[in-house]
């Protein structure tokens, strides 16, 4: 079974692409999990159909110790299976300690037992490595392999590179690693360059450059994933792209964190100056 | 007559063959660089003429075992928990809740059918789910059912560690219980990592009572000439009963005692008073200090703790007074109260005067019991407090010097302002200065330092590393701690009194109580029973016994 985590800056994409990702992966026959890691609980809509999955948290809460993987576990387009951690309301209590709880739940129950046959389980993790909560799917060996999302634009790289000093941080101490960039398109200028020379300089590579598409947004307006909205349309052959690059990629590194004015000088060499 | 020339108090030269000097090398030898360098302000030797400068008030070492207690234990535990007929409700997880479950035997003594909670321990009982979700409605929930249960005056709340990681927003939670239920309510953001001892809790603490209570009820207290409150005194085995029964002998009234066996009645109306008179320091300076700029009552220290303390005490009061009468009735009242005294403390004496005791306990504990070993002719050669500042070791006068760091910064100091309608000066400015002219001092502390003998050692803050050296080193007869001591002291043969909760013992405050510990120190002497006790890995030490491995090298 492979532990992937999916970091990066907020808004940047990473629940839509983890799902077309997954998709792609699902349609090959492969068996995914994916756990979504965001209090808001959106990171499983486009595959379920909906926002239809009833939160670890929340089930926790109300059934008390009594849970079954049932009730927190749904099944999704082409037999994915859907985890949301949940979490508070914005502005009160812990999310971070509540992805903690609920991730040690899945495993009380089983979720990742053997006879489940997971080839793949993907956590989608909220914006930054902000506290330990936020780490826990790179903690403790959860997730042993981040791509991290990200765009051409100054705000995401910089997201970017701080997560890699999260992964150095726990690298050392434990399995996790690097598996690449997948640049979700701004339509930033040379944003492919930008962002392959940022990835060599990070000691990984960019494993795929998601073009901008808007059957990405039609096919999230009827809460699908765009492979089973439209098998036909070119982002879908996109994200079977990536979810084949991932699948036999094997260029795992520990990455190498840039300081602030190398990032800044790609920034000027690719940026500003064409 | 009342005078504030102290008399002189002698030097120690060396005891067992070591010098203070070499004593203090021994305790500091061998720690690491950085250690050593922080340790070596804190372990001083004495000079009663100038104090030197103490590191007290600083983070304490990692890796000893620290006598010093959390935030929390300072405000809930200390200053507030005593207050015998509010409720008091721990936000957080039970253990926070359980082991400040009344251990620290403040005692009451409500009138029949009153009111009296000290005997329960209310807690939220915060669970995991309530650390991811927040635990303000488990919180307003808790409150409803004391209330609903209970029907208390006031209820005070008190966060713990967890609940300020989190964020609830306690005080909100209090203030919509106020107006739900028509009682005080009130919530103090004293979690326990907030400073670097209970220290901490002991200025929220006395900033929320301050905020929440004092000044609250206006209708006149009864008429009495001579009202005080006694601030500092939580009646640990009984002593605020005994300080009152003696005040009262002389014809003062205790409006107040902060806040041992005291109501939330007698606290919301204490503002009324004439004076207050500090025992603790460290733990209630600040309530003192801001009751005299918004009411106008002045303030000063007073020990109760001591037979020679307790009549200096009596004796300031009624100068401040400058009541014929009163002056009179408090002479009579010492002869009195000596005059049952002196036999057990001359027959004590005989058999213990030139004895030793090290203290090392609270913020003005290890200073007040000096002079109940003084009484019975005991010497002090060693003392420190646990969570003092400098101020408590070298006197008041060096407080604008205090450098105020982040640990401190972190507690709020409030901004207080003379109360435009209920700011009374209690003395006017002739008599003031008439006093101050002949020797009076106001707002004074001179800590502990200028009252001990020069050259004795001066500990802040002490590990059991260092104990153990002082104990090997200068043998002392007795020593006064904590718990977390006594059982290392009692283990190497010498006697332990703790000093916070008495053991079992108490009360030792006014003349009675000293009567109390004379005959506890001399029943602690004359059967030193751990000296006699050989423990079993000493008995049954094989000679061949050396460890396998060389861990020194």
């Amino acid at each position: 079974m492979r532990k992937i985590a999916i970091y990066g800056k907020g808004g940047i994409g990473k629940s839509t692409t983890t799902q077309n990702t997954v998709a792609g992966l699902a349609e090959m026959g492969r068996k995914v999990m994916v756990v979504g890691c965001d209090p808001k609980a959106d990171s499983t809509r486009l595959l379920l159909g909906g926002l239809a999955q009833r939160s670890v948290l929340d089930t926790l809460r109300e059934e008390g110790e009594d849970v079954e993987l049932e009730d927190i576990r749904s099944e999704g387009f082409c037999s994915s299976l859907c985890v949301e951690s949940g979490g508070p309301e914005p502005g009160v209590g812990c999310a971070g300690r509540g992805i903690i709880t609920s991730i040690n739940m899945l495993e009380q129950l089983g979720a990742y037992d053997d006879d489940v046959g997971l080839d793949y389980v993907f956590y989608d993790v909220l914006g930054d490595v902000v506290c330990g909560g936020f780490a826990m799917p790179i903690r403790e060996g959860k997730a042993e392999e981040i791509y991290i999302v990200c765009s051409g634009e100054m705000m995401a790289m910089y997201a970017a590179n701080n997560i890699c000093k999260g992964i150095v941080k726990f690298a050392k101490t434990g399995v996790v690693r690097l598996g690449g960039l997948i640049c979700n398109s701004r339509n930033v200028d040379r944003e492919r360059d930008l962002i392959e020379n940022f990835a060599e300089r990070l000691g990984t590579q960019m494993i795929h450059f998601v073009p901008r598409d808007n059957d990405v947004q039609r096919a999230e307006i009827n809460r699908k994933t765009v492979i089973e909205w439209n098998p036909e349309a070119a982002q879908a052959s996109e994200y079977r792209t990536l979810a084949h690059a991932i699948e036999t990629n094997t260029k795992l590194v520990i990455p190498k964190p840039l300081e602030i004015e190398e990032l800044e000088s790609i920034l000027m060499e690719f940026g500003l100056f064409n | 007559m009342y005078s504030e020339t102290p008399a002189p108090i002698g030097e120690i030269d060396s005891i067992e063959g070591v010098t203070p000097e070499e004593l203090r090398d021994i305790m500091l030898d061998g720690l690491p660089s950085k250690t050593m360098r922080k340790r070596a302000k804190q372990i001083l030797t004495n000079d009663p003429d100038a104090p030197p400068e103490i590191g007290a008030n600083s983070r304490t070492v990692p890796g000893i075992m620290t006598q010093r207690g959390c935030t929390y234990a300072g405000c809930r535990g200390v200053v507030i928990g005593p207050i015998y007929d509010i409720l008091h409700i721990t936000h957080g997880p039970v253990g926070c809740g359980y082991y400040s479950w009344q251990t620290r035997r403040n005692l009451a003594r409500p009138p029949e059918g009153a009111a009296n909670f000290l005997q329960y321990c209310m807690t939220t009982d915060m669970q995991e789910d309530h650390i991811v979700f927040g635990g303000e409605k488990r919180l307003a929930e808790a409150i409803r059912e004391a209330y609903a249960l209970f029907k208390p005056k006031a209820i005070s709340v008190y966060s713990t560690c967890p609940v300020g990681l989190i964020g609830d927003d306690v005080h909100s939670v209090c203030r919509q219980a106020k107006e739900e239920l028509g009682i005080n309510v009130f919530g103090f953001s004293c979690e326990g990592y907030k400073g670097v001892s209970q220290s901490a809790g002991h200025h929220i603490a006395n900033n929320g009572v301050f905020k929440h209570m004092i000044g609250l009820d206006d209708k006149p207290v009864e008429p009495e000439p001579f009202k005080i409150n006694v601030f500092g005194e939580y009646n640990i085995g009984g002593d605020a009963w005994e300080i009152d029964t003696l005040l009262r002998k002389c014809g003062i009234t205790v409006l107040a005692t902060l806040s041992g066996g005291v109501t939330y009645d007698e606290i919301t109306s204490c503002h009324q008073a004439d004076l207050n008179v500090v025992m603790c320091h460290r733990s209630i300076n600040y309530m003192a200090e801001m009751m005299e700029t918004k009411f106008g009552i002045p303030w000063f220290k007073v020990n109760f703790i001591g037979a020679d303390s307790t009549a200096k005490s009596l004796r300031k009061i009624a100068q401040f007074f400058d009541n014929k009468e009163l002056k009179d009735r408090v002479e009579e009242v010492i002869a009195a109260e000596m005059a049952a005294l002196r036999p057990v403390q001359t027959e004590i004496k005989a058999r213990h005067k030139g004895k030793r005791a090290a203290l090392f306990v609270g913020g003005s504990r290890a200073h007040h019991y000096q002079d109940l070993f003084a009484d019975i002719g005991m010497e002090t050669i060693s003392a420190g407090y646990e969570f003092a500042h400098r101020d408590d070791y070298e006197g008041r006068h060096i407080l604008p010097t205090i450098k105020v760091d982040a640990d401190s910064r972190n507690i709020e100091e409030l901004h207080v302002d003379a109360d435009p309608e209920r700011f009374r000066p209690r003395l006017s400015p002739e008599a003031k200065a008439k006093l101050v002219a002949n020797g009076f001092t106001f707002s004074d502390y001179r800590g502990m330092m200028s009252e001990m003998k020069k050259r004795a050692l001066v500990i802040d803050d002490i590990s059991h590393y260092e104990l153990e050296k002082l104990i090997e080193t200068w043998k002392p007869d007795i020593i006064g701690s904590g718990i977390k001591d006594k059982y290392i002291v009692e283990k190497m043969g010498v006697p332990c009194k703790q000093l916070h909760s008495y053991d079992y013992g108490g009360p030792y405050a006014a003349f009675t109580g000293a009567i109390n510990f004379y005959r506890e120190v001399d029943r602690m002497l004359s059967s030193k029973v751990w000296s006699y006790v050989v423990p079993p890995w000493v008995k049954d030490r094989k000679p061949e016994a050396t460890p396998a491995v060389d861990t020194a090298a």
